[in-house]
């Protein structure tokens, strides 16, 4: 709900929020209805009973029992219809179902350590499942914290030296803001994050993923994927090098470009030939290749270098072309990085369209969300 | 208009007699000194130091807001910042500014003593609060303190780099002259009320006076000793409330809002002490249901020691405590209501006077209604789960603070301010005044209720998370522009008024009570007699008050209508 | 409608009556129930450790249990006597201000400093038998609890105390007796200025007896927080 653009509520994405919601609402409307009341009142004599104004003020009222108990009951009874349903809510908000699947959530200045039942762990990040009802138990590793999700309408303080819980099912897939709310010192503010809540199918796949979406392909498997998503080998073709020159087995080699300069082709040279073509031709070539420049991200260009680098590299013959070889050797700018990718077994086969974020293999699954929110 | 006191032909001093200001102008008569107006007046300078100093730092929080990343301030900073404003606003000013300026000055001049029970006891709270307050910003010079007005276990005691153990030997001390002033005042009600004096002929400030000071009493030792605690604890390492050493850091939080909970009240009955009283002279009647007024502050006073648990639903207290604060809260609020519906009815039919302080009165009646009314959200405790800790609570407390009790102090201050100094202000940009802050104040925390709702938490000093809600706060930044011009004003107006201002008479505003019955500014002893009172309280009667309005009416018309017929006279 | 014109509302010289009170009669009631509600803010005060005290000893009865055997109840009851005794003796001294005894009751407020300066020395003593055995709290607490609390701490060859709560017990005791303490040497300081104005025949003792009264009032209470004191820590039954 918003107003031009202006949020009005947050979103509703629980079942405790479709319980919330309504009783909230209640008491917005009773809070309009008395406030008008007061305003207008207040204004109202003020004006009809000024001063020099002509008002009947005859048998003035000092002292009225039934006036008195009448707006003494029935504040009382709405009063306690609030209470009512206000604790209702809240008795729902306290009472986890049995069958609630368990996450655990550590808090410490300044983050959030979550840990999944299967032993999968994030930090900053929540992904549950829409329509499953989930139970947090928590504890903090050093002072008071807070778990709060607006859009679940819960919250719950962590405290050191014992367990808390919270609990809600999740109904909308979706991001959602997780903050910490209980001042815990100078990062309080950033020691927030995201609730992802996915379909049951994506997150029984997550889970079984380890905490990643699809099961974690290294860069050159990536590139590959981008280099077909792009059609990089419409142009740049095994055997065919009419239109472009071969890629295959270039990774290290020396270019040589039509106006005779030459270069190494390293992991600086291809990215720029992808993002800047027309800064090298290479020799024998017109400047017919598209410019890449802003339609592809660094982490897709690094994937592809990485996936350039090692095509055609475990062929017997790299495909001849009509480049003009000089005699220098293969001098490689990145040694290191050459012999580690070739001692990495190229896995070609890709059968998952999803884009998903890549990592180098080993490397830890860190939310990026954390990366962001600590660089201060 | 009233009667009693003093017997025919014994004449008020002029004011260019000996009053309590000029009758002598040392510097040790005014910081040796026993009187009751006097020492009222030292804290009136008093607090509005520490008011100002509290207002930088709000000025430094709204700048800060407008960002999502900040502006000028490193987070350490913005929490000190935050943490200053809330200590400073709750204990040098608010718990002490209307009872301590107004009670001081009003109480034996409302019941017709000559000054309180114990004047050196009550100098000694001056001191207290000074020796406090210095205490309390030498350890914000000196590295401050980032814990929040709340010093939390186990962060404040355990983990903070702060001055905490400074800053709260600051309020200790400072919470004796809270102490001291509520002895003074129960025993000095109880005691001293001039003959004829019943409790039911009490204005009602008086009254709510008392209320405020039976929690003082009874509360303010607690937080005393909790606090106390905590410095224990820092400095000795103790294990009172950290869980390491099997201690609980719960339980600091019950001792701590024992005496907060009342201590809002604390700040508030003073409050509705000044309304009572604003409503029944500018309506000229006697306010409607003084006795459920009356008893309305004591059920306040007893029935706000038993909600603490509210402040702790999300804390990890049982789910039966949870409801058991829960209901008792909402008992709480039945009285406030009462007060409201009161002081509509007061107006009714009354004969009423549109100047500065009832400006502050109606608006106050408009914005405290707003923010009880918000007060039940919170205290349902399942609404409560979202709600707290976010930018909604402080929309809801500064509703009541600010919108309650400052508009009170506002409204008391242009209402006594002829009684105090003995000059009249200009009102009509006093009436200016009064409603630029109820527009500043609006627009300035009306907007943290929707952030809040939509998440946004409090003591927070980015919020790049959720760069949505920059607009509410570039909102509310800009109101409190306003609102703060709103403070200022007073200021510049009011001091004015000192040198250039008419000289007030006894009774400038035609109102009803003891104080108005002696000069302005009253003499040292109060009143040359002990007077003896023969009438009821807020004795007016608007029937025949605005019979005496028309008849000023036409005089005026009269004389208009007289001078303008005469045009070839001087016009003096 | 005559108002009240008394002479001087005997706020001449040699009267007693301060200028705000009407008569002597106000003043003094005035005093005792400021002193009362006083003593009610001490109540709290007070009331506020005990209730930390109930709630941690009712948690963990067995270790608050054998961590106070280290107190010596013996002391512990002569210094209740002590109190109880300086109670007497100044409920005797008030007595003479009223009669206005002036040597009596310099006399039995002597006796009453006497047994406050005897209060304090047992627990001197008593303290400094804690710190050699290293139960004062803070970072320096003891570590072995068969070191500190002998035999009755072991069961079955196994420490059956957490020293944790040994240490809560440990800081509550100081808190609580170290803050009476407090009180009483604040006690110390009025008496002596009582017995001072009563030396020096200043008239705001003599002439009236209240002053003398609140002083004694105060002393009552700070003996019947000891009282309290005293069963809570020393007199603990072993829980089952």
């Amino acid at each position: 709900m918003s107003f031009f653009n202006f949020p009005l509520a947050p979103p509703r994405a629980s079942n405790i929020a479709q319980t919330y919601d309504p009783v909230f609402y209640a008491l917005v409307g009773l809070s309009i209805f008395f406030t008008i009341i007061v305003c207008v009142g207040a204004i109202f004599f003020a004006i009809r009973y000024k001063a020099g104004t002509k008002a009947d003020r005859s048998r003035p009222m000092y002292e009225n029992l039934p006036l008195e108990l009448t707006w003494t009951i029935i504040p009382l009874i709405l009063g306690l219809v609030m209470f009512y349903f206000g604790t209702a809510l809240f008795v729902k908000i306290k009472t986890p179902p049995k069958n609630a699947e368990e996450i655990y959530v550590i808090g410490k200045q300044w983050m959030w350590h979550i840990q999944h039942g299967n032993g999968v762990r994030e930090n900053n990040t929540l992904h549950v499942p829409v329509g499953k009802p989930i139970k947090l138990t928590m504890i903090s590793q050093d002072v008071l914290h807070a778990f709060y999700i607006p859009a679940f309408r819960v919250q719950m303080g962590v405290v050191p030296g014992r367990y808390t819980e919270l609990w809600f099912t999740a109904t909308e897939v979706g991001e959602y803001h997780l903050f910490c709310n209980m001042y815990c010192g100078t990062q309080h503010s950033e020691m927030g994050g995201k609730v992802v809540a996915m379909d049951p199918k994506d997150y029984a796949e997550w889970l079984s993923n380890g905490g990643q979406s699809v099961a974690p392909m290294s860069m050159e498997q990536a590139g590959a994927k981008v280099y077909a998503r792009v059609h990089c080998d419409n142009c740049h073709g095994a055997e065919d090098t009419l239109h472009a020159p071969s890629l295959y087995g270039i990774y290290g080699k020396r270019r040589v470009f039509a106006d005779g300069t030459s270069l190494i082709a390293d992991d600086e040279y291809i990215r720029d030939s992808i993002v800047r073509p027309y800064d090298h031709i290479t020799a024998g070539y017109g400047q017919t290749m598209p410019v890449y420049q802003g339609q592809l991200t660094e982490e897709d260009l690094l994937n592809l270098v990485a996936y350039i680098k090692v095509i055609g590299t475990a062929l017997p013959n790299p495909p001849t072309s009509n480049v003009n070889r000089h005699s220098a050797p293969t001098a490689v700018s990145h040694t290191n990085e050459a012999s580690a990718l070739s001692t990495n077994a190229i896995q070609a086969d890709t059968d998952d369209p999803d884009a998903s974020p890549t990592r180098r293999v080993g490397a830890p699954a860190v939310g990026a969300v954390a990366a962001e929110g600590r660089n201060r | 208009m009233s009667s009693t006191v003093i017997p025919s032909g014994e004449l008020q001093p002029h004011v260019d007699e000996t009053n309590y200001l000029n009758v002598s102008h040392t510097i040790s008569s005014w910081l040796l000194t026993g009187d009751h107006k006097r020492i009222a007046l030292l804290y009136l300078v008093s607090t509005s130091f520490f008011f100002f100093l509290g207002s930088v730092a709000a000025g430094l929080i709204r700048y800060e807001l407008t960002s999502p990343a900040g502006v000028v301030l490193e987070s350490d900073t913005y929490n000190k910042v935050f943490s200053s404003h809330g200590i400073l606003m709750v204990f040098t000013f608010l718990v002490v500014a209307i009872p301590a300026i107004f009670g001081n000055f009003l109480v034996p001049l409302m019941i017709g003593a000559r000054d309180l029970a114990f004047p050196r006891l009550n100098l000694a709270s001056w001191y207290m609060y000074m020796t406090g307050g210095t205490l309390i910003l030498a350890g914000m010079v000196f590295g401050g303190v980032d814990t929040g007005w709340t010093f939390y276990t186990p962060y404040s005691s355990m983990y903070s780099n702060g001055q905490v153990t400074m800053v709260i030997i600051g309020i200790f001390i400072a919470g004796f002259s809270t102490i001291t002033t509520g002895i003074n005042f129960v025993v000095t009600i109880h005691k001293m009320r001039a003959p004829g004096m019943t409790w039911f002929r009490l204005p009602l400030f008086i009254w709510a006076m008392y209320a405020t000071s039976l929690m003082m009493i009874l509360a303010t030792p607690v937080v005393a000793i909790t606090l106390l605690l905590v410095v224990y604890e820092r400095t000795f390492k103790l294990p009172i409330f950290s869980p390491e050493l099997g201690g609980d850091p719960v339980l600091f939080q019950h001792l701590f809002w024992f005496y907060s909970h009342p201590a809002v009240y604390i700040m508030i009955l003073p409050a509705f002490a000044v309304i009572s009283e604003l409503i029944a002279n500018f309506s000229r009647k006697r306010i409607f249901g003084y006795h459920f007024v009356a008893f309305s502050s004591l059920a306040i006073a007893g029935l706000g020691f038993l909600v603490w648990g509210h402040h702790m639903f999300v804390s990890s207290q049982s789910m039966y405590e949870s409801i058991v604060f829960s209901l008792i809260s909402f008992l709480v609020a039945v009285p406030s209501a009462i007060k409201i519906f009161n002081w509509m009815a007061t107006m009714y039919k009354g004969n009423i006077r549109l100047q500065s302080p009832m400006i502050y009165a109606i608006a106050f009646l408009m914005i405290f209604t707003v923010g009880g009314l918000t007060g039940l959200f919170l205290g349902a405790a399942g609404t409560d789960i979202h709600l707290t800790a976010t930018y909604f609570v402080v929309a809801h407390f500064h509703y009541v603070m600010v919108g309650g009790t400052m508009l009170a102090f506002l409204g008391a201050l242009h209402y006594w301010w002829p009684k105090m100094t003995g000059r009249m202000f200009a009102d009509g940009i006093a009436r200016v005044n009064a409603v630029i802050v109820f527009i500043g104040f609006n627009l300035t925390f009306f907007p943290q209720f929707i952030v809040g709702w939509l998440g946004m938490p409090r003591r927070y000093h980015y919020y790049y998370f959720a760069p949505e809600f920059q607009a509410y706060h570039i909102m509310s930044t800009l109101g409190a522009s306003v609102l703060g011009l709103g403070f200022i004003l007073p200021a510049f107006y009011l001091t004015k008024s000192l040198f250039t201002g008419e000289k007030a008479s006894a009774n400038p505003w035609g109102a009803h009570g003891l104080e108005w019955e002696t000069s302005s500014p009253p003499p040292t002893s109060n009143f040359l007699e002990t007077p003896i009172v023969m009438d009821e309280v807020y004795d007016f009667d608007p029937v025949s008050d605005h019979a005496e309005d028309l008849r000023r009416i036409a005089e005026e018309q009269q004389r208009k209508l007289n001078d303008s017929n005469r045009p070839s006279e001087d016009h003096n | 409608m005559a108002a009240i014109t008394p002479a001087d509302h005997g706020h001449g010289h040699d009267s007693a009556l301060h200028h705000q009170f009407e008569d002597i009669g106000q003043q003094n009631d005035s005093y005792i129930v400021g002193m009362w509600v006083f003593l009610s803010t001490e109540v709290m005060f007070f009331g506020a450790l005990f209730f930390i005290y109930t709630l941690y000893r009712w948690n963990y009865q067995l270790d608050f249990y054998i961590a106070h055997e280290h107190l010596d109840v013996k002391l512990g009851a002569i210094n209740t006597t002590v109190l109880l005794f300086s109670s007497f003796t100044m409920v005797m001294a008030v007595q003479s201000a009223q009669l206005k005894k002036r040597m009596f009751v310099i006399g039995y407020l002597a006796v009453t400093l006497v047994c406050a300066f005897i209060f304090l020395t047992i627990k001197y003593f008593e303290y400094s038998s804690k710190l050699a055995d290293h139960l004062y709290p803070g970072a320096g607490f003891a570590t072995d609890g068969h070191a500190a609390f002998g035999e009755h701490a072991m069961e079955a060859g196994k420490l059956a105390v957490n020293m944790n709560h040994a240490q809560l017990f440990y800081s509550l005791y100081f808190g609580m007796t170290g803050l009476h303490a407090v009180h009483i040497i604040a006690g110390i300081l009025v008496i002596l200025a009582l017995i001072r104005l009563w030396f020096n025949k200043a008239k705001s003792v003599t002439l009236d007896y209240v002053p003398t009264e609140m002083v004694g009032l105060y002393w009552h209470f700070v003996d019947l927080v000891w009282i309290f004191l005293f069963p809570l820590f020393y007199l603990m039954p072993k829980p089952h």
